[in-house]
């Protein structure tokens, strides 16, 4: 139990945002600032294809942080995403195996709609059946995997056993920025708007600060949490989904080991684990932010071995500042409420 | 007193479903309860084994370890490196050793001097000691391992069944079984755990306390990267990779509360029995890897869910019995 400093100043709410928005500032110059660097180093690193590679692979990450953020702001985690990535994009593939002829929009739902599935097993176990979300996610992150293992069984989807239209939907671009990436963008924004400025988004930042709070001013926490377990699992679904699209092929390792890379993009882009704090602009930018240290160092021929340990310390520089400048902000604050 | 008797019981079950998990074994295979196989399941678990005691102790503090497979593979990656740079073995031990220290050293000093939450600071060393075993090593396997170092980690005591790494297990165990249950040090984890503004008024060294607790768990990891090079006679960057869930589920499957405040070496120690026998098991009649993967997080699962289950089914009947006995 660590209690944070409340500050009770009728000032605060503003500074509080000012300071969230310089976080998102500071990472967009840093993001500048890497890509400049790079591209003066290497100018194909700014090339029109080496940027599209680049946000098709930051995309699917960036959507998965779509949910990993809602159910961090109730101050719970699902580990569980990566498998639910993995099942989907191996289910979804088998669909279009068993019924070629299957339109493409119908198995986008159908992966959308078996991540929600999942994604409320995880809820119901978080709402009703008590088991804190670390558990029962990491629980699930076993069990899909292992329903995984069981149904691909060593078998494998590949391009040739996908429609065109289906791969070509991933390929595609519109004025030259891939489909993908607009499918993505668009959905973070919608679910940006929604989590800033509709009550049932505001309910997710309300339970995560205070969940006594929330239930006295009316929140159903339960039916919340249960909803936001679903919606994270319906997106991972559709990344899933997206998964399959851009990479063709997929066995039963796939989505391994995601759930970290998408925890550490919200952090970066500063979503509390503590629930209650952080915003879409600020974890996709953590995304990208990740996803363009990658690729500079793979630009810049830095050993590919050398990749996790500077992502991981870039993780650990980011938590560390954040928690430094939370805590002089809330100095700064109770000596200005004391004045 | 209550408290004591629930988790007791946790207990009792854990190790009445690693007898079954033995019988089940046996009526599977006539081969299952021979002394061979069961060294061989044994040995299988050292690594696992070892982990989950430090992190039962770092749990109950209400902290988490995620970096603890990566240091085992980063100290697995050093010791591979020194030793193909002709160190001593001895000195080689002893440099491994420390790193595992430096490792959960900085770990703690993140916790306990920003006072940044576990899970996102190990996530993060997760991804920074993986990667420093990639840098050492890159794809490389170093394997030349001399054969006296190598029988320590894949021998038996002499003239027994019993493999070496269980031995030095077995030994760690009940000393860290002592330390939690039987000093004062052990008691304050407790108190930590269920309280700490409480633990700190009543003047407990709560950041003392959890950075030894995480230099303690480097230590302990680069132990079992030791264990695991010999064992396998090989140091690789990927040694141990995904190992931190094992452990994780162990601890939690044992009755240690994520909260905090709650949990034995006995019930995580069984617990890694538990696992590592339905393993062996299953894998004595080819039942797949993935049926025991599923099998282990719904065990997870249910370690938690069974009981909140029941402490709600029997709260319902009570609330009944009382309002059988107020009429109106």
């Amino acid at each position: 139990m660590t209690t944070r400093p409340h500050p009770a100043t009728s000032a605060s709410p503003g500074l509080m945002t000012r300071l969230l928005r310089a976080r998102e500032l500071t990472l967009v110059a840093l993001l500048v600032l890497l890509l400049a660097v790079t591209g003066a180093i290497n100018p194909r690193f700014l090339g029109a294809q080496s940027l599209r590679d680049l946000l098709l692979n930051v995309a699917i990450i960036a959507l998965v942080v779509v949910g990993q953020t809602i159910v961090l702001l109730m101050r719970h985690v699902d580990l569980s995403v990566s498998s639910v990535v993995g099942l989907t994009a191996f289910l979804t593939g088998s669909l279009f195996v068993a019924y070629p002829g299957v339109p493409v929009p119908l198995a986008m739902l159908f992966g959308l709609l078996l991540g929600a599935v999942l994604g409320s097993v995880n809820g119901w176990l978080v709402a009703y059946g008590k088991v804190p979300a670390l558990v029962a996610t990491l629980g699930t992150l076993y069990v899909f995997r292992g329903v995984d293992y069981a149904i691909v069984h060593g078998r494998q989807i590949n391009a040739a056993n996908l429609p065109a239209p289906f791969l070509n939907f991933a390929t595609g671009s519109v004025l030259g920025v891939p489909n993908l990436v607009l499918l993505v963008l668009a959905l973070m924004i919608g679910f940006g708007i929604y989590l800033n400025s509709y009550r049932g988004g505001r309910e997710y930042y309300a339970i995560g600060s205070n969940t006594e709070a929330a239930t006295l001013a009316g929140v159903n926490v339960n039916r919340r949490t249960m909803t936001g377990f679903i919606l994270s699992g319906a997106i991972a679904g559709f990344a899933g989904v997206l998964y399959l699209a851009r990479y063709g092929t997929v066995d039963a390792t796939a989505g391994t080991g995601l759930e970290l890379q998408v925890i550490a993009a919200a952090v970066v882009g500063g979503v509390s684990i503590n629930g209650g704090v952080g915003t879409l602009l600020g974890a996709g930018t953590g995304a990208l932010l990740l996803g363009v240290i990658g690729s500079a160092l793979v630009t810049l021929r830095a050993p590919a071995f050398y990749q996790q340990a500077i992502q991981g310390a870039l993780l650990l520089l980011a938590i560390s500042v954040d928690a430094l400048l939370a805590r002089r902000t809330a100095r700064r604050l109770q000596e200005g409420s004391r004045r | 007193m209550k408290q004591l008797r629930a988790s007791l019981g946790w207990e009792a079950t854990i190790l009445g479903l690693v007898v079954l998990a033995l019988l089940g074994g046996a009526l599977l295979s006539p081969d299952f309860l021979t002394a061979s196989n069961l060294s061989f399941l044994v040995a299988n678990l050292a690594e696992v084994a070892l982990m989950a005691l430090t992190m039962t102790l770092l749990v109950i503090v209400a902290e988490i370890d995620l970096s603890v497979a990566s240091i085992l593979g980063m100290c697995s990656s050093l010791l591979g490196l020194l030793w193909a740079s002709h160190v001593p073995m001895p000195l080689a031990l002893l440099l491994v050793l420390g790193a595992g220290a430096l490792a959960g050293g900085l770990n703690g000093l993140l916790v306990t001097r920003l006072g940044l939450p576990s899970l996102a600071v190990t996530i993060g060393t997760l991804a920074l000691y993986r990667g420093l075993a990639y840098a050492m090593l890159g794809d490389r396997a170093i394997a030349d391992f001399p054969q006296t170092y190598t029988n320590l980690g894949f021998g038996n005591i002499p003239g027994t069944q019993i493999p070496l790494p269980i031995a030095l297990f077995v030994v760690l165990a009940l000393i860290t079984a002592v330390v939690l249950h039987a000093t004062a040090f052990g008691r304050s984890l407790y108190a930590i755990g269920a309280n700490e503004v409480a633990a700190r008024f009543a003047g407990l060294r709560v950041e003392r306390v959890k950075l030894i607790l995480f230099v303690l768990s480097g230590l302990m990891s680069a132990l079992a990267g030791i264990v695991f090079t010999f064992r396998f006679s090989s140091a690789r960057a990927d040694n141990g990779a995904g190992l931190e869930l094992s452990v994780i589920a162990a601890v939690l499957l044992g009755g240690v509360s994520i909260f905090g405040g709650r949990g034995s070496v006995v019930g995580a120690v069984a617990a890694v029995f538990l696992i590592g026998v339905i393993n062996g098991a299953l894998t004595i009649v080819d039942v797949s890897n993935e049926i025991l993967t599923i099998v282990t997080g719904l065990l997870l699962i249910g370690s938690v869910l069974v009981p909140n289950l029941l402490a709600r089914v029997r709260a319902a009947r009570e609330r009944r019995a009382l309002l059988r006995r107020e009429p109106g």
